[in-house]
């Protein structure tokens, strides 16, 4: 390994990352806007952007927290949410786990959508770095994603009060789940498994502390694996 | 803010270690780590699987209107999913939602 290479990775992983600045960064004013609005402090605003570092989860947990839901309950949506991060740090590990523990715990909390998209697909088109070059590119494509986080929840929050009512703004949250989810539907098993999540959800809105949601959640993960199987049996015979 | 100062915090905090180690499981054990193929397939539609069921209540039910479905909302949330799929960018299926749901609102506000 030499040092040149791996300051290339890493300024590979800063042009490679720099693209998602116009996602994170609407996401994140999104998040400190809905976040004031539904009555969190500042510090609280941020807090959840620094310690948790995952949008998606961080909105449903202050929809949930709004509409009155018990603390367990929160939780265990926000987190069914964030499972899929499980699988990103399979798909990295076998690339990433020889480099000192330190170093990927770091890597871990930097674990997002987009680090993981940009890395796995630069390890697969480059197998020859070495394990040093492709965790000097994952943390280049931090820079430019996970840093500005921090900045535009910030900027979302000192904004937030100021917004007139009657704009529709109860509705960005909606609007910003299905901006998100609608391109991951990519596969028919993830057609499936969305259409089972959103009937599953309004058939059983009546069960007490929102269980109906993490029931049809788990139905609609089981509904896509079996889908999954099902296609690729049909591709293969 | 039904909750407590306390259990917000508590909710950031559990949240964020609770997320911190999903993402540090694989990575933490280093290289020679395996989970059974069945696990990793359920876990990849752990977004589709939750999202849409978060969404399809706040679409049809919104809290704004007391939960009575409403029109602006209906369309913005058609719109949304339309550009979503079609151009499959996050972001121009915001602003496509966004423009909708602001134009109908204008127009319920003035009519």
């Amino acid at each position: 390994m030499s040092d040149r290479a791996t300051r290339q990775a890493f300024r590979r992983g800063v042009r490679d990352g720099a693209p998602f600045l116009l996602v994170v960064a609407p996401f994140g004013l999104v998040f400190g806007v809905i976040g004031v609005e539904a009555g969190l402090g500042l510090a609280e605003v941020m807090g959840f952007s620094i310690f948790v570092i995952a949008g998606a989860s961080q909105l449903a947990a202050v929809q949930l927290m709004a509409e009155g839901a018990p603390v367990a309950v929160v939780l265990a949506t926000a987190l069914a949410i964030n499972l899929r991060m499980a699988m990103y740090s399979a798909a990295l590990a076998p690339h990433l786990g020889s480099v000192p523990l330190g170093r990927r715990s770091v890597m871990a909390y930097f674990l997002v959508d987009q680090t993981f998209a940009a890395s796995a697909l630069e390890f697969e088109r480059r197998p020859e770095m070495t394990a040093p070059e492709k965790a000097a590119y994952f943390l280049g494509v931090v820079a430019p994603v996970c840093l500005p986080w921090y900045g535009a929840t910030l900027a979302g929050a000192l904004l937030g009060g100021g917004l007139p009512p009657g704009w529709g703004l109860d509705f960005a949250v909606p609007i910003t789940f299905l901006a998100v989810v609608t391109p991951m539907l990519r596969t028919p098993a993830h057609v499936a498994a969305a259409v089972v999540s959103a009937v599953g959800a309004v058939v059983l809105w009546a069960l007490p502390w929102n269980l109906g949601l993490l029931v049809s959640a788990l139905a609609a993960m089981a509904t896509g694996a079996l889908v999954e199987v099902a296609s690729e049996r049909r591709g293969a015979a | 803010m039904t909750l407590s100062t306390l259990e917000i915090w508590i909710v950031i905090l559990a949240l964020g270690a609770g997320t911190f180690l999903i993402r540090f499981s694989f990575l933490g054990l280093g290289d020679s780590a395996h989970w059974p193929p069945v696990i990793l397939r359920l876990l990849r539609y752990t977004p589709v699987a939750v999202i849409p069921g978060l969404v399809a209540p706040l679409v049809l039910w919104p809290a704004a209107t007391d939960g009575v479905p409403d029109l602006p909302r209906l369309a913005a949330a058609a719109a949304t999913l339309a550009a979503g799929l079609w151009l499959r960018s996050p972001i121009w299926a915001i602003l496509a939602g966004a423009a909708v749901l602001t134009v109908l609102l204008r127009i319920e506000a003035v009519v």
